[in-house]
């Protein structure tokens, strides 16, 4: 906290292995704080905290006024005692709060790290990590600072990682070293190693890393590729060695988590709003009294001096007035309690350990039970008007299920009764011991039709075992580890193992399988992978027999196209199934084959690898010989796959739009992948009106797609209503009493009625002036990220905003988190509208942040979220229960509580105000300073407090059966300014009456024994105890929900205020102190005059009786709608009583809205293509560069499959790395071809490379770079003939298998091998994994890419 | 089953509290109560109105002002503060019985006992009986603490401001004037009397008030107040008593004397009557008016009309807004349930 500020840093050099010289920058230990106290600078920083707050400072001045006698009109007690009660709650909070933090602070600290000192691995807490310092990493550990990756134990220093901590990204991606450190290998080279880092400074921007690595008299490039940041996980890869660049508070995470914003509530802003009108009124009150003493003093006290002197230092009367204002400063200081603050801080806490402690939001999946993580914005859950949700992990598991396919025009994986029994869930053991148990799948005709050897289901399944870029793990026979790109690929892939298809490795050039217990080997040709464009992939084998064969997945509108003309019939019945699964929000994928003589291959393949070798539109050519291969294909059938929802998705998003809350999707999701979930969580429906897609690419056409969708919905709208004005005197009658309950006409109402409102919304005609208000029908706006981007620029925000507010379903596709963030403080900016986001994964965490209230979901694998959430939870559904039920209560009690409060302070101040025009404005108090002291934190904290705590106006699940009920929060109905000074007004009258009745009353009254009750301690116990009453019945009629705990609070106040007030007046307290207790005996004596509670009991009526009156006639002529419900509910109580419960039960079960609607809904054709998948993937396979063979795998192979290439292999990889090196051209001769250059950087594919925004972007990422000339200075020098220059990224071409298969067989060896054994030169990487193709049948051989990584990054 | 529970280690308690379930009355405030309530309320305010009206009417006051701003009256020439130990008689006379007990109050208007600076001029230390404080009063009660260096006891404006007009009454039976026995005892509250007020426990009092000096405006010490009865000397005694509970309003009274004893005990016969009064206390300087009442009382205290009046009016209010909802409530009747 007191760090030294060091000058802002202008780039950081970091040497490895020295520690001494990077101290010289006293950078950032690694050790992050995020505690605000220790136990010294508790008291003293705290303290001071609490004194900014502008409350307590005006309190603390008022103490110091009131220690001036001649201003001091109360004890100095009356106000300390308040403050400091206030103070140490404070206190014991922060404290609380500060202490977890320590311990968090501390766990992350001590973590432990394997740090590289001295050559000796040592075990380090995190905090002992300095810059500089070279820790290894081992799989499935937590990076403890950013790192520059030196070496891996995977081949050419690549390793895995998965950065959902950082941007909720769960694909995992590729880092990969620089080649001249990732060779470095062991710890011995790895503790001499010297290199100086020269990079930018500390910043927040994940995506980008520049610096230079220099190491013996060179310069190495460093990107973002060579990066592992702090909260990263390692993956997949056993072990990495990386060098500490950025440390502690340095690193992009901690300086991406920045200052939590303190959030405030809109109610807490109007409180202070209203606290500060209350203070000006205040202020003239004093003025005014202030006015008349110096009137009163001038014209009355001057010749009164006998009798009331003047204190010598005043003898004056304006100074006189002026002491008085401040005296009445002090007196009436309580219309802004001091508990006001505190007694709201308490009733928060409440309603957040209700939320904590609900079982109905507790997930017993995942045990995890809500939390409300911030207890200061309960109320405003019932005020939220957008939802802004993530989709991924909120919306949807995650998990994707292989659900239904259809395989030569049959369906199979119909449910066919969704209220029948649960259907049996197939065991596919017996049949296939390589089965995967979690699979899930319930028709067994399916299974069936494998078993009996269906020809096209067993080739359906071939395909699927066959057709992907998953890479397996097999630690031990039988147990297969599928790592799937995507969640789908590993779905389908895992179903053809269930059923009998078992993939169980590849290599560069072979599939291996198991089919129906048998192995099979296949020859992978080639890869013709997928991207945006295309829509499929597909992959050409070559089975044993020799026959090649196209197999290709796709979406089902691209693919469609492409079948054999004979398929006519076929097609149609699949495009019908694919309709239904569409309509049932799967996302499907169509399959199909072709058969491929040696001819039409050869001829192909000669094709497309002039294609892959084109120097200019490389990309159109190769996609143009894809094209061609991809042709007359037959069909085989489709696939359907759930992206499985949360439970209860759809219902939440149905009952949450019907409390009228919108809800926009924000995902960095492709726009198919997003509008599919939109439809299967029922925020889309075919029913809607229109849905617009804006997906321009300029600030023109976006700004033009919106205006047309603006138009379009005016015109929409305006023919809707033209058509139901004619039909309005029809059906509006009836529709007003079915919906009676909208807005209390009281006449109609049936609770059935409610939650399903007829099918055509209610809008009122459009007056031609604000048209957009006023949108009828049902609109659904889908905008991409790019177009967001144009959007949210400043002179759009208002034409997306118009556009955006009209539609009930918004979608934003492919946004960065940054863009999250834009919106939701462009709806916040723009609509003084409450919001909300959830969302899990830290990509969430600036939407989180910067909403109103953030809601992170628990129980998944990332926790950054929940840190910067204000709620969590672990299901999107509990979040109907956590607005309507708990937001609604909070805001209904708080409004209640707010409204009591002012009420009954200004009530009890105000009698001073008035008692000011008898005492000649001398701040004389009316009440004994006890009971000022006591009146707001004992004699009616309680009570009110109990109500703030307990108070329901309608039990929960009626509040869950109507979600209109929800609405009064969302137009601050309950606690607005009108509402404040309706209490206000009631308070200054109840102060009236009772400040006159006993002036009237007991001005003249005398007791039985004739002394007279017009003495001051009458009067004051009088009204005190006309007040205590008053305000007593008061909060017992604003209570509507009498538990115990309220009667004990009413019942208990009202006795601890006769019990404390004869304590107080009694005489042996006053024997002890009798300077402190003047009023002995005044409760006594006053008390027990009947006039005295005859004078009380005319002021309690005097006060409540109109009140009654009021509520009473409110209620029968404008109930609102939770009154009507209570109503209802009340009857039905009492009618239901002989009945028994069983009603009630079935009461609850009409209380799923309208789910009949939800259930049908017509069919609408949508490609559901939804590979959440990468291009280039196909590469890295085709490369051989991602292959993990352990040698347990690697023997496990040998053994199953002696293929020749194996034993090639394995002699190869003994090759010395020397001599590899040397005849590094070696291979290009054999092949016959000359080795292009390739940009390996760019093999690991463009995705990786570029920035995260990007990765998320359409645009094809750039595969090939051009490599500099001056490729030449690689250290193993590489000599780059006359087509050297001539097309690079080869090896990224999709069908560089081909030649990679064969590579193996006459050259690429090592390539597997090789690397496992030592990765110790650049050469052996270079022509290690790159295979150098020879064509077995040595006709097409072709040129491989292979030039290691460095080329590309020398200077 | 180990773990069953270990899985739900996080379950919240299912307690009818934590779970928002307790049993609660829900009241509302429906028609089969309110209206009814409303014509219960209204009847009992207007049977008490009634017998509060018609009590406070039996209730005899009489007041006579003697503050002597007009000339006419027999006190003018008292008024001026100038004119010492001025005595003045003020006759009045009563129609009928004026029944028994009969009580005697003096009231001031005007006098704002009520004013914060005035009221917190003493010391509640010296007035029971510390007789440090006798050396040493309260900076309170300045600027009646001190007499040149000498201690004022009891200090303060309070005291120092005590009512000192004293009052005789006589009947006047057919020329000859007959006093009217005025009991001065237990006027003052039993607390101040018996706890509240306490003398320096010193014997002969004026001991205890050596080294002090009576208040300024004081014609007496303080041990000298009662000369006939020498329990009522002192703090404690009663007219002091009287004075030091301050009033809340600025036009009081306080009572004077009782009329219990002998011949007047069941109440002062008709006839006239004849006031003396020793006037000294000036209040014409600030428009004040001093008054002698004479007042007998109920079961209720003294003659209170608003009391019954406001009670009255309420109590129709009541009924006449329980007709209005009654009507109200038929016009648009609450939905009841089907």
């Amino acid at each position: 906290m007191f760090r030294k500020r060091l000058p802002p840093e202008e780039e950081r050099r970091v040497r490895a292995n020295d520690r001494e010289y990077n101290e010289k920058f006293q950078y950032a230990s690694n050790c992050i704080m995020t505690s605000k106290y220790n136990i010294i600078t508790f008291l003293p920083v705290n303290l001071f905290e609490q004194f900014q707050e502008v409350a307590n400072t005006y309190f603390l001045f008022l103490l110091i006024l009131q220690l001036i006698p001649q201003i001091s009109s109360l004890s100095w007690f009356t106000t300390i005692v308040p403050l400091a009660l206030v103070l140490t709650i404070t206190a014991v909070k922060d404290a609380t709060d500060d202490y977890f933090r320590h311990k968090s602070d501390n766990q992350v600290n001590n973590r432990q790290s394997q740090v590289l000192i001295r050559g000796l691995l040592q075990n380090e807490k995190w905090m002992n990590v300095r810059v500089g310092d070279i820790i290894k990493l081992e799989n499935n550990q937590f990076v403890a600072a950013d790192l520059l990756l030196l070496s891996s134990s995977e081949p050419h220093g690549l390793c895995y990682i998965e950065t959902a901590e950082l941007d909720g990204e769960t694909n995992m991606k590729v880092r990969q070293s620089v080649s001249v450190t990732s060779e470095l290998g062991d710890q011995n080279n790895l503790s001499s190693f010297n290199g100086e880092v020269v990079c930018e400074p500390p910043n927040n921007k994940l995506d980008r890393f520049c610096g230079t690595l220099y190491w013996r008299d060179k310069k190495y490039t460093l990107t973002n590729q060579n990066m592992l940041l702090r909260g990263c996980v390692l993956r997949n890869t056993e072990a990495c060695y990386g060098l500490v660049i950025f440390a502690g508070p340095d690193t992009k995470l901690m300086q991406n988590s920045g200052r939590t914003k303190f959030k405030r509530t809109s109610i807490d802003r109007l409180m202070n709003t209203l606290v500060l009108w209350i203070f000006g009124f205040l202020v003239c009150m004093g003025v005014i009294l202030a006015i008349g003493n110096a009137v009163w003093e001038r014209e009355v006290g001057s010749l009164f001096q006998s009798y009331l002197p003047w204190d010598p230092p005043v003898d004056n009367f304006l100074f006189n007035a002026f002491l008085s204002f401040w005296s009445y400063v002090i007196i009436l200081n309580t219309v802004v309690p001091i508990s006001l603050y505190v007694s709201v801080e308490v009733i928060r806490l409440g309603h957040s350990y209700f939320i904590n402690w609900d079982q109905h939001m507790f997930c017993s999946q995942c045990n995890t039970a809500a939390e409300a993580r911030t207890t200061t914005l309960n109320e405003e859950l019932g005020q939220v008007e957008y939802i802004f949700s993530d989709k991924t992990g909120t919306l949807t598991q995650n998990i994707m299920s292989f659900n239904k396919c259809s395989i030569n025009g049959q369906t199979f994986g119909e449910i066919t009764d969704p209220l029948g029994p649960q259907p049996k869930r197939l065991d596919f053991t017996p049949f296939n011991p390589l089965a995967d148990l979690d699979f899930c799948f319930y028709d067994d005709t399916l299974l069936e039709s494998v078993k009996v050897g269906d020809l096209h289901t067993q080739e359906f399944f071939r395909l699927l075992s066959l057709c992907h870029t998953v890479m397996s793990e097999e630690k031990s026979e039988g147990e297969l580890v599928y790592k799937a790109q995507s969640p789908d690929e590993g779905a389908l892939v895992t179903a053809a193992r269930n059923f009998g298809f078992v993939f169980r490795s590849r290599t560069p050039g072979t599939i291996s399988t198991t089919e129906m217990g048998r192995p099979a080997t296949y020859t992978l040709l080639a890869i013709l992978d997928f991207n945006n464009i295309r829509k499929r992939m597909s992959v050409i084998v070559r089975n044993a027999e020799g026959r090649i064969r196209l197999y290709c997945k796709g979406a089902d509108t691209v693919l469609l196209e492409r079948l054999h003309p004979c398929n006519q019939e076929l097609t149609n019945i699949t495009s019908d199934h694919l309709n239904e699964y569409a309509a049932d929000g799967l996302r499907t994928l169509a399959l199909a084959y072709r058969d491929l003589t040696e001819d039409e291959w050869e001829a192909w393949s000669e094709s497309h690898r002039c294609a892959d070798k084109a120097t200019d539109c490389r990309e159109d050519r190769l996609a143009a010989a894809y094209e061609q291969i991809e042709q007359d294909m037959m069909l085989l059938g489709a696939t359907a796959i759930e992206d499985k929802l949360q439970e209860g998705v759809p219902e939440t998003i149905a009952v949450l739009s019907l409390a009228n809350i919108k809800i926009w999707v924000l995902t960095g999701d492709k726009q198919e992948t997003a509008v599919n979930i939109g439809y299967s969580c029922k925020m889309l429906t075919d029913d809607m009106t229109e849905v617009f897609i804006i997906s321009g690419h300029t600030v023109q056409s976006v700004r033009q797609e919106l205006r047309r969708a603006r138009e379009r919905m005016i015109e929409l709208s305006q023919t809707r209503d033209a058509v139901k004005e004619a039909g309005m005197e029809g059906w509006g009658e009836a529709y007003f009493t079915g919906n009676g309950l909208r807005e209390g006409d009281g006449t109609g109402g049936r609770a059935k009625q409610l939650p399903c409102p007829p099918p055509p919304p209610p809008p009122p005609p459009p007056p031609p002036s604000n048209l957009m208000d006023n949108i009828s029908g049902e609109f659904a706006l889908i905008i991409n990220g790019h177009s967001l981007a144009h959007a949210l620029e400043a002179d759009m925000e208002t034409e997306f905003l118009s556009t955006a507010c009209a539609c009930k379903a918004v979608i934003c596709c492919r946004v960065t988190p940054l863009q999250k963030a834009q919106v939701v403080e462009l709806i916040k900016k723009h609509k003084k509208a409450v919001t909300l986001a959830i969302g899990d994964g830290a990509n969430d965490v600036s939407m989180i942040k910067s909403a109103h209230i953030g809601v992170g979901i628990s129980g998944q694998e990332g926790i950054q979220a929940v840190l910067a959430s204000d709620y969590s939870f672990s299901q999107f559904r509990f979040l109907q229960r956590l607005l309507l039920v708990h937001g609604r209560w909070s805001y209904l009690r708080m409004c209640r509580f707010l409204c009591y409060f002012f009420y009954k302070n200004f009530a009890f101040t105000m009698v001073h105000f008035w008692f000011g025009f008898f005492c000649g404005f001398s701040a004389q108090t009316v009440y004994d300073q006890y009971f000022i002291t006591l009146y707001n934190i004992v004699y009616t904290s309680l009570p009110v407090l109990a109500m703030g705590i307990f108070d329901q106006d309608v039990p929960d699940h009626r509040s869950l059966e109507y979600p209109k009920l929800y609405e009064p929060g969302q137009l601050n109905l309950l606690f607005n300014k009108k509402e404040f000074f309706i209490c206000i007004a009631q308070g200054i009258y109840t102060s009236v009456v009772l400040f006159f009745v006993p002036y009237a009353v007991l001005s003249d009254a005398s007791q039985s024994n004739g002394v007279p009750l017009a003495d001051y301690q009458t009067f004051a116990v009088t009204t005190a105890t006309a007040l205590v009453i008053v305000v007593s019945v008061q909060i017992a009629l604003d209570t509507g929900f009498w538990t115990v705990i309220n009667h004990v609070c009413v019942w208990g106040s009202l006795g601890s205020y006769f019990t404390i007030m004869f304590a107080l007046h009694s005489q042996s307290l006053f024997r002890i102190f009798p300077n402190q207790f003047h009023f002995v005996g005044s409760a006594q004596s006053t008390l027990l005059q009947p006039v005295v509670w005859l004078t009380i009991a005319l002021a309690t009526a005097i006060c409540i009786v109109p009140v009654l009156a009021f509520r009473f006639l409110k209620l029968d002529l404008k109930p609102q709608l939770s009154d009507t419900v209570r109503y209802t509910q009340l009857v039905r109580q009492k009618k239901r009583k002989p009945v028994g419960r069983s009603v009630g039960g079935a009461w609850r079960g009409t209380g799923s809205v309208s789910e009949g609607r939800l259930g049908a809904r017509g069919g609408s054709r949508r490609s559901g293509y939804a590979f959440a998948h990468q291009e280039g993937f196909g590469e890295l396979i085709t490369s051989g560069k991602n292959m993990r063979l352990s040698s347990m795998a690697l023997a496990s192979f040998a053994s199953r499959h002696s293929s020749g290439w194996i034993d090639t292999l394995r002699r190869k990889k003994h090759t010395p790395p020397s001599t590899s090196g040397e005849c590094s051209p070696a291979p290009s001769c054999v092949s016959g071809s000359v080795p292009p250059l390739s940009n390996s950087s760019s093999v690991l594919g463009g995705s990786q490379d570029t920035p995260i925004e990007q990765e998320t972007g359409t645009a094809p990422a750039q595969n090939t770079q051009p490599v500099p000339s001056s490729s030449s200075q690689t250290p193993p020098a590489i000599v780059p003939d006359s087509e050297a220059a001539a097309p690079q990224g080869q090896a990224q071409a999709p069908n560089a298998g081909v030649f990679n298969s064969s590579a193996v067989k006459c050259h690429g060896g090592d390539s597997p091998g090789g690397w496992t054994l030592s990765l110790s030169t650049v050469q052996e990487a270079l022509f290690g994994w790159k295979g150098i193709a020879a064509r077995t049948s040595g006709s097409n051989s072709h040129g491989p890419p292979s030039v290691a990584k460095e080329t590309s990054q020398i200077e | 089953m180990v773990k069953q529970e270990k899985e739900f280690v996080n379950r919240p308690d299912n307690t009818a509290f934590t779970q928002q379930r307790l049993p609660a009355w829900q009241p509302m405030l429906s028609a089969g109560i309110i209206i009814p309530g409303f014509v219960l309320i209204g009847l009992a305010f207007i049977g008490i109105g009634v017998a509060l009206f018609v009590t406070s009417q039996s209730i005899q006051v009489l007041e006579v002002d003697y503050t002597g701003v007009e000339q006419s009256s027999p006190c003018f020439k008292c008024s001026d503060p100038d004119v010492k130990n001025c005595v003045c008689k003020m006759e009045f006379n009563i129609d009928s019985l004026f029944k028994g007990p009969v009580f005697f109050y003096y009231g001031l208007s005007n006098y704002f006992q009520n004013y914060r600076g005035y009221g917190v001029s003493k010391d509640p230390n010296q007035l029971s009986g510390d007789l440090d404080s006798f050396k040493v009063p309260s900076d309170s009660c300045a600027p009646y603490e001190y007499v040149g260096k000498t201690p004022i006891v009891p200090c303060g404006s309070v005291a120092n401001s005590m009512f000192n007009d004293s009052f005789k009454l006589y009947q006047i039976v057919s020329g000859a004037k007959i006093q009217v026995t005025l009991d001065g005892k237990g006027i003052a509250w039993w607390t101040d009397y018996n706890v509240k007020y306490r003398n320096p426990s010193v014997t002969p009092l004026k001991n205890a008030f050596n080294g002090t000096v009576k208040p300024t405006f004081w014609s007496k010490p303080a041990y000298e107040l009662d000369p006939t009865d020498p329990a009522n000397n002192g703090f404690i005694n009663q007219d002091f008593l009287v004075w030091m509970r301050r009033a809340a309003l600025p036009n009081f009274r306080k009572l004077y004397r009782r009329i219990t004893e002998g011949d007047y005990a069941k109440g002062l016969p008709a006839g006239n009557y004849s006031l003396e009064i020793a006037y000294n206390y000036p209040v014409l300087s600030f428009d004040g008016r001093k008054k002698v009442v004479l007042s007998n009382v109920s079961w209720m205290g003294g003659k209170n009309e608003f009391l019954g009046i406001a009670y009255l009016v309420i109590g129709s209010m009541c009924v006449v807004m329980s007709i209005v909802m009654l009507i109200v409530y038929a016009k648009f009747k609450f939905p009841e349930e089907e």
